[in-house]
């Protein structure tokens, strides 16, 4: 049996977007095609101001994923456990669904008693542990994040630690924005290997403005792409498979 | 924003709030606060028998519900008693019943923290507990469980005896399985020294860190190389000393049983009483030594018992031989 594929956005960013479309918006239309969008705010000493803490807010809401806002020095810990949340989160929407099918229209799991929840729980954990996992990372390179970059790719390094940790199979994508000429720039193209990262992190930042909008956009059509040459590569990587006699 | 408030008003409910369950109706009224993690806080509760107990009230339901499963699945750990047990599991509605909050009730365990009974009793107790800890990690890992988030907050020493109870059971995982929920400082994997699958050996990892921790109550950050860091970490304690050969096999991640490392380490302790320090480590080198020679005398016993076996079979053939000429 094949597992289905979770596609999730982690957008790690540090401020208000000043150009291109409203990513709020964007976040929307990619909850349209199924793909979650989770949002990490990254402070230093410095707060968050209450403007980008609602935008931060709002893009996950309309994404239908997590945010948090957190100390640069609790990025880790956070980067992971928001992933792992979102996951669990939609996972959950489609036990509910498959519920309300069996069940009747207005049944959600909070309606079962705890001791049914509990089992239900079990199948949502057990996906949890087994889906396929698509997660593009989307970096705000604006200048005000320079000082925290490095922590952001030890963060990156650390997801990939818990996630390889997984039965399901995961692939990785990085982009930066603003890139160095336009808007938004590929790092790293789908792998399942995220160590490369460590390598080609940018040190710099590319300064000026945060379009955060036409970033969310350019993600969403990355993993369109995904999907149309990947198609046959994973046939073919499952015949290997198969092969090999695992 | 709603959430921050529900999670303000969970994480203050006032002395004497009463707690009533939906599906079992049992009520329970709020003593103090206990504790508070990233999943949901604890509370010291009263039941209606006035009876103490410790109740959990999660800000993510479902945690609740995936909590609940673990420690139904460690009282089925046969013999040992890990975790608290499990008293009751229900939901709470606030604000006129739009929101329901899930929550679950458990023996409450009344001691003190690993880090303060340690300060207070001193060092030697480290390897005491230390011990007790790893026997109750082994049954845990022969039912196939890692315990994951292994922390001094998640260890409470109880009295009349002194015994070590594992409390926040919410990171079990199993073996072979991504860990749920960990503390960097504890985390092989923030060490740079292996995976996050769960397997007995993460745990072992954590109770070696637990140990250098007993000595060094502020913890320190990672540096270039961490196994080299932990190392010197080790030789720089006088009570740790005489624990780095266990240590550092269970930082590599070189025991397959918590067993072996109670072993060695209850060999030090039983060698130290003798010849302190020094001699410790000799002591556990014949150990090893005699576990080898063993292993050298029971080949030899078998490649007799082969040699023995074709001899025979050998006669035996050319008894058949002779007949069949005759």
């Amino acid at each position: 049996m094949r597992n289905g594929t979770i596609k999730q956005i982690l957008l790690i960013t540090d401020g208000y977007s000043n150009t291109g479309e409203d990513p709020v918006a964007m976040a929307a239309l990619a909850k349209e095609q199924g793909i979650t969008v989770n949002v990490i705010g990254v402070m230093e000493k410095d707060l968050i101001d209450e403007q980008s803490t609602n935008e931060i807010e709002n893009i996950a809401m309309s994404g239908g994923g997590v945010s948090q806002v957190v100390y640069a020095q609790n990025l880790s810990q956070t980067v992971q456990m928001v992933t792992r949340q979102a996951m669990t989160q939609t996972i959950h929407g489609v036990v509910n669904k498959e519920l309300q099918q069996i069940l009747g229209s207005e049944t959600k799991l909070e309606d079962l008693p705890p001791e049914k929840r509990g089992e239900v729980m079990e199948v949502v954990d057990d996906l949890g542990e087994t889906s396929n996992l698509d997660i593009l990372i989307l970096v705000d390179m604006s200048a005000s994040m320079k000082s925290k970059l490095p922590t952001v790719k030890e963060a990156l390094l650390d997801l990939s630690l818990s996630l390889n940790a997984r039965i399901g199979y995961n692939n990785y994508s990085i982009f930066l924005f603003p890139g160095k000429k336009k808007d938004v720039e590929k790092l790293l193209d789908w792998t399942p290997n995220l160590n490369k990262v460590s390598a080609i992190f940018p040190k710099l930042t590319a300064g000026g403005i945060t379009p955060t909008g036409p970033a969310l956009e350019e993600a969403v059509k990355h993993f369109k792409k995904k999907r149309s040459t990947r198609g046959r590569l994973e046939e073919y990587d499952e015949r290997s498979i198969e092969e090999s006699g695992l | 924003m709603m959430r921050d408030q529900l999670r303000n008003q969970v994480c203050n409910l006032k002395s004497g709030t009463a707690i009533s369950g939906k599906w079992h109706s049992h009520k329970y009224y709020i003593v103090r606060k206990l504790g508070e993690g990233a999943t949901g806080v604890v509370y010291l509760a009263q039941n209606e028998n006035d009876e103490q107990v410790a109740l959990k009230i999660s800000f993510a339901n479902m945690s609740v519900t995936a909590e609940v499963n673990v420690l139904k699945q460690l009282s089925k750990v046969h013999g040992k008693v890990l975790g608290p047990s499990l008293l009751d599991v229900d939901d709470w509605a606030v604000k006129q019943g739009t929101v329901m909050l899930s929550f679950y009730v458990m023996e409450y365990l009344k001691g003190e923290g690993f880090l303060p009974f340690i300060s207070r009793k001193g060092e030697e107790w480290i390897s005491v507990l230390v011990l007790q800890l790893l026997g109750d990690l082994e049954g845990l890992h022969q039912a196939g469980w890692t315990f994951g988030d292994l922390k001094p907050d998640n260890l409470i020493v109880t009295t009349n005896p002194f015994r070590l109870r594992l409390l926040d059971v919410g990171g079990t995982t199993q073996h072979g399985r991504a860990i749920k929920e960990f503390t960097e400082f504890f985390d092989r994997g923030y060490w740079g020294l292996g995976s996050r699958k769960a397997d007995g050996a993460y745990d072992l990892f954590a109770v070696a860190m637990i140990f250098i921790n007993g000595a060094y109550p502020k913890q320190f950050p990672k540096q270039e190389q961490p196994l080299k860091q932990l190392e010197k970490c080790i030789d720089e304690k006088k009570i740790l000393r005489p624990y780095k050969k266990p240590l550092m096999k269970a930082l590599k991640g070189e025991y397959s049983a918590a067993s072996y490392m109670k072993n060695d380490i209850l060999n030090v302790v039983k060698g130290g009483d003798k010849k302190p320090q020094s001699s410790s480590s000799t002591n556990n080198t014949t150990y090893a030594t005699t576990g080898r020679r063993r292993r050298v005398k029971r080949k030899k016993k078998r490649t007799a018992e082969t040699f023995f076996l074709l001899i025979s079979v050998a006669i035996a053939y050319f008894v058949y031989f002779f007949i069949q000429v005759w």
